[in-house]
């Protein structure tokens, strides 16, 4: 890439937030006259998006982080599609944040949370495929000097029919880069493709299977240093005094330096060493006011929420929903809750720094490398023409490595100013990254729902009292909506890509906002996994006291949710819904909308010894809208049933004196394959001009779909997550 | 001390106690195995030690200096992939991948003890974790490798 002009710390702005506009429409900008920009490798630059090298290889340009997801395999096919190259001889190259923002965001996001990595750019990007597509059979019309409506491409070819002459993109590339951008860019209709909407592998996988893919934590650099940090147990404590001459002289180490105001780390040779010599480091901590706080207090607190006068109003359909409840026929009620999860990404926390007066550079896995850019930059106190972030694969993200306050990455660029020049790779040990996640946020549902004479649901208050995501990492948004989270209502919203999707008469859904101290954030799926528990277990129970069948009772519900409904009368009929069950096999459902697709999922359990579960069988139906690549989205799917049910049966973070208990799997359980399901994807979309994700939305269906055929199975409906605190065990 | 590590050996300057996996990754550089729990839970760490797959987090280097270590790097001959790698290629089985390298050298020890193992087999030797949820790819892809013997 090219090197980067000068670039003020202050014209950047430090909250990824407040990046939103402008995203790049996928077009070079001509910053640099009218010189052609150049990849790493020399190869001309014909969009942002699009480098072709003279062997005719296209260089495709990523910028979303790639943390298994598929997401870059999938950016790819949608470019290469438009460009109509040659798929066996792409190659991807990352520009980096530092570039980017040199370049005023040529690139645009790269965050990458929120299922957004192909939604939300997909028409930037393939309009940036198209773009050079048009620009390489423009410079070969030329050569030619006929019009470019007589030349037509294909796999990397351009060919004139009238004369029968071809060439490649590799040979007019240069002449291309020299062209102005089009500025009227059509699209493919997505009938017509041929690379995208197929389900072609994965372009990483050869790395993976033999050892050579490079992670965060396996970077090497020469003279680098490893370090292994502890920061207070108690959220909000602080260091008041460590004796780092207790352990200077331990093996390997080199240097015992303080991480802000809250942490200590050990600088050594290996990070083993680091990490023996930190534990035997005394330190004294002042753990605050949080010190004495317990998961019973939280509990407590988020209670007398469910009953609090004041609260923000999320959706709100009809007239008095306490009228309509007091003059209903039969009353529901039921109060659930949500504990805190963590991520637990397979890889641990870790990022590499190299800090010198002149310059600062982190490599290392991150979801939103502008993100990490800002906070190297704060950290740093350096200026952003001096700063760069270089993103690696990611060993799991989940949501875990988007962009937080105080975390791993200002504490790698703290732990290396203390040692200029020397790169140092700052690794949590697992313990470390159980103590210190982004949680997902606890909360409790109090459901109050009426049916009349005939089991129709009149009015449904559905009460959420927990744990805002916002107001902790984003206030500014919270801020703007007079202290309301709208994310906290996802999946039950009032509209976007969130919404509620059934009608119902009389609704109100609202949300007293309790903020414990344990941070909280955005864990895959964020806030639709506990309302689909509450809501998709709450119509099993209206449905049961009406004496409805569950499907039936939401098919009532979803008249004006066509998609919806389409994709619960896929899983119902896969299942077999309307046939009874084999002996001793139950069978339950779940639907919801969330980041803008429509899933739904129905399961078959047995439960022996009424404890034991055996998920025997899932079938999830997706309409995303547009489906880039079918097989990845089926893996997408499936794994999303490992992370759902392990959280559903499993996982638990529990509060004792201010801080996390859970310390390693083997008191954080996750699923292994002995209890994996068969899981049976539907994937339907069905255009339209929104396109939804697909990291996420299945998740937050599987647990419901277990709830509710385990009340099927035992009668007995179970309201707090997880199962183990039930005695229920997976199996 | 003295490791032999696919096939070649290692003069190594450690602690006894030290655990094989950060040996692995830091003395010899060989960052393929991968560290997930250090608590022989998540199996990551997988290696074969004279053939019999083992937690490397949690055996310490000493146990294994006159063993035969084969790491992740080491399961292919030159070239030529294993079966395993070969199927995990054929049914894209990875997803982030972190936890693949342990996964893998696990399969490869199954397969060599049971070369056609049934899912109860799977079930019962393969307890390896994986976050993104790669399963029901790993069990086609153990299969698939079975058949390719």
């Amino acid at each position: 890439m090219t090197a980067i002009p000068k670039f003020t710390r202050r014209s950047f702005l430090i909250s990824s937030a407040a990046l939103g506009g402008g995203l790049a429409l996928g077009l070079r900008l001509p910053p640099f006259g009218p010189a052609v920009v150049r990849a790493a490798d020399g190869s001309p630059e014909i969009t942002v998006w699009v480098a072709i090298r003279p062997d005719n290889t296209t260089l495709i340009r990523a910028v979303r982080a790639e943390m298994g997801q598929g997401t870059i395999t999938g950016l790819a096919q949608l470019i290469a599609e438009e460009l109509d190259c040659d798929w066996s001889k792409v190659e991807i190259e990352y520009p980096t944040p530092g570039q980017s923002v040199a370049r005023k965001r040529a690139w645009g996001e790269f965050s990458t949370g929120g299922s957004r990595g192909i939604r939300q750019s997909n028409e930037y990007v393939r309009k940036g495929g198209a773009a050079a597509r048009m620009m390489l059979v423009q410079a070969a019309a030329n050569e030619w000097k006929v019009s470019p409506s007589e030349c037509t491409a294909s796999n990397s070819v351009i060919t004139h029919k009238a004369s029968g002459r071809k060439t490649t993109y590799g040979k007019v590339a240069e002449a291309a880069a020299r062209l102005d951008q089009p500025k009227d860019v059509p699209l493919k209709d997505p009938k017509t493709w041929k690379i995208a909407g197929k389900p072609l592998k994965r372009l990483d996988t050869a790395k993976k299977v033999n050892g050579t893919m490079e992670y965060g934590m396996d970077l090497k650099m020469p003279g680098m240093l490893n370090a292994a940090v502890k920061d207070c147990p108690v959220f909000g404590g602080k260091v008041k005094s460590f004796d780092a001459a207790r352990i200077s002289g331990m093996r390997g180490v080199k240097k015992v330096v303080q991480v802000g105001d809250s942490g200590v780390a050990v600088i050594a040779d290996t990070w083993w060493n680091a990490k023996t010599a930190l534990e035997q480091l005394p330190v004294v901590w002042d753990e605050g006011p949080n010190a004495k706080v317990s998961s019973a207090d939280i509990a407590e607190v988020l209670k007398e929420g469910l009953d609090a006068e004041q609260a923000f109003v999320g959706n709100k359909a009809g007239g008095d929903v306490k009228a309509a409840l007091a003059g209903a026929a039969k009353k529901v009620e039921a109060v659930y809750s949500y504990p805190y999860q963590n991520h637990a990404c397979m890889e641990p926390m870790n990022a590499t720094v190299r800090w010198t007066a002149d310059r600062c550079e982190m490599w290392g896995p991150t979801q939103n490398g502008e993100g990490a850019f800002a906070q190297v930059l704060e950290a740093s106190g350096l200026p952003a023409d001096k700063v760069d972030v270089h993103n690696v694969m990611l060993g799991g993200g989940f949501g875990r490595r988007g962009t937080y306050p105080n975390d791993y990455v200002t504490q790698a660029v703290l732990i290396a100013k203390q040692m200029p020049g020397t790169p140092i790779k700052m690794i949590w040990s697992r313990e470390e990254d159980m103590a210190h996640g982004r949680y997902h946020p606890v909360m409790q549902c109090k459901l109050s729902g009426g049916l009349d004479a005939s089991g129709n649901l009149t009015g449904l208050h559905m009460r959420l009292s927990g744990q805002s995501i916002l107001a902790a990492v984003r206030p500014e948004v919270v801020q703007a909506q007079k202290g309301r989270d709208p994310l906290s209502f996802q999946g039950v919203f009032e509209s976007g890509e969130h919404s509620l999707t059934y009608t119902v008469p009389n609704l109100l859904v609202d949300h007293a906002m309790r903020n414990p101290h344990v941070p909280p954030g955005f864990w895959r799926g964020v806030n639709i996994n506990q309302n689909a528990v509450f809501i998709e277990s709450f119509m099993d129970e209206l449905a049961e006291a009406g004496g409805q069948d569950p499907l039936e009772f939401r098919r009532k519900l979803l008249g004006n949710s066509p998609r919806a409904l389409g994709v619960l009368n896929a899983v119902a009929q896969k299942i077999g819904w309307s046939k009874p069950a084999p002996a001793g096999v139950y069978r339950g459902l779940a639907q919801m909308k969330a980041f803008d697709s429509f899933v739904a999922a129905a399961c078959e359990i047995s439960v022996k010894d009424g404890n034991k579960v055996k998920v025997h069988r899932i079938v999830a139906a997706t309409d995303p809208g547009y489906a880039v690549n079918p097989a990845q989205i089926e893996r997408q799917v499936a794994g999303s049933f490992v992370y759902g049910l392990s959280a559903l049966f499993f996982q638990e973070c529990t509060v004792k004196d201010g801080r996390i208990e859970q310390t390693n799997f083997h008191n954080y359980n996750s699923m292994r394959i002995a209890q994996m399901p068969k899981v049976e994807t539907i994937l339907m979309p069905t255009g339209g001009p929104v396109w939804g994700g697909i990291g996420e939305p299945t998740i937050c269906v599987a647990a419901p779909a277990v709830l509710n055929a385990y009340a099927k199975a035992t009668g007995k409906r179970i309201r707090s997550v997880p199962l183990k605190n039930h005695g229920i065990e997976l199996v | 001390m003295r490791l032999t590590i696919n096939g070649k050996s290692h003069e190594v300057d450690v602690d006894p106690t030290t655990p094989l996996l950060w040996v692995i990754r830091e003395q010899v550089g060989l960052t393929g195995t991968k560290y997930g729990c250090g608590i022989a839970q998540c199996g990551a760490c997988t290696v074969h030690v004279n053939g019999i797959p083992m937690r490397s987090c949690s055996v310490p280097v000493s146990a294994a200096s006159d063993a035969k270590i084969t790491t992740i790097e080491g399961l292919a001959s030159g070239k030529v992939l294993h079966k395993v790698q070969k199927a995990w290629i054929d049914h894209d089985v990875p997803q982030c991948g972190y936890c693949q390298s342990g996964m893998i050298m696990a399969v490869a020890a199954l397969l060599k003890a049971k070369p056609k193992p049934t899912d109860a087999d799977i079930d019962a030797s393969i307890t390896n974790i994986c976050r993104c949820g790669t399963f029901q790819q790993v069990r086609e892809a153990i299969h698939a490798a079975a058949k390719a013997a």
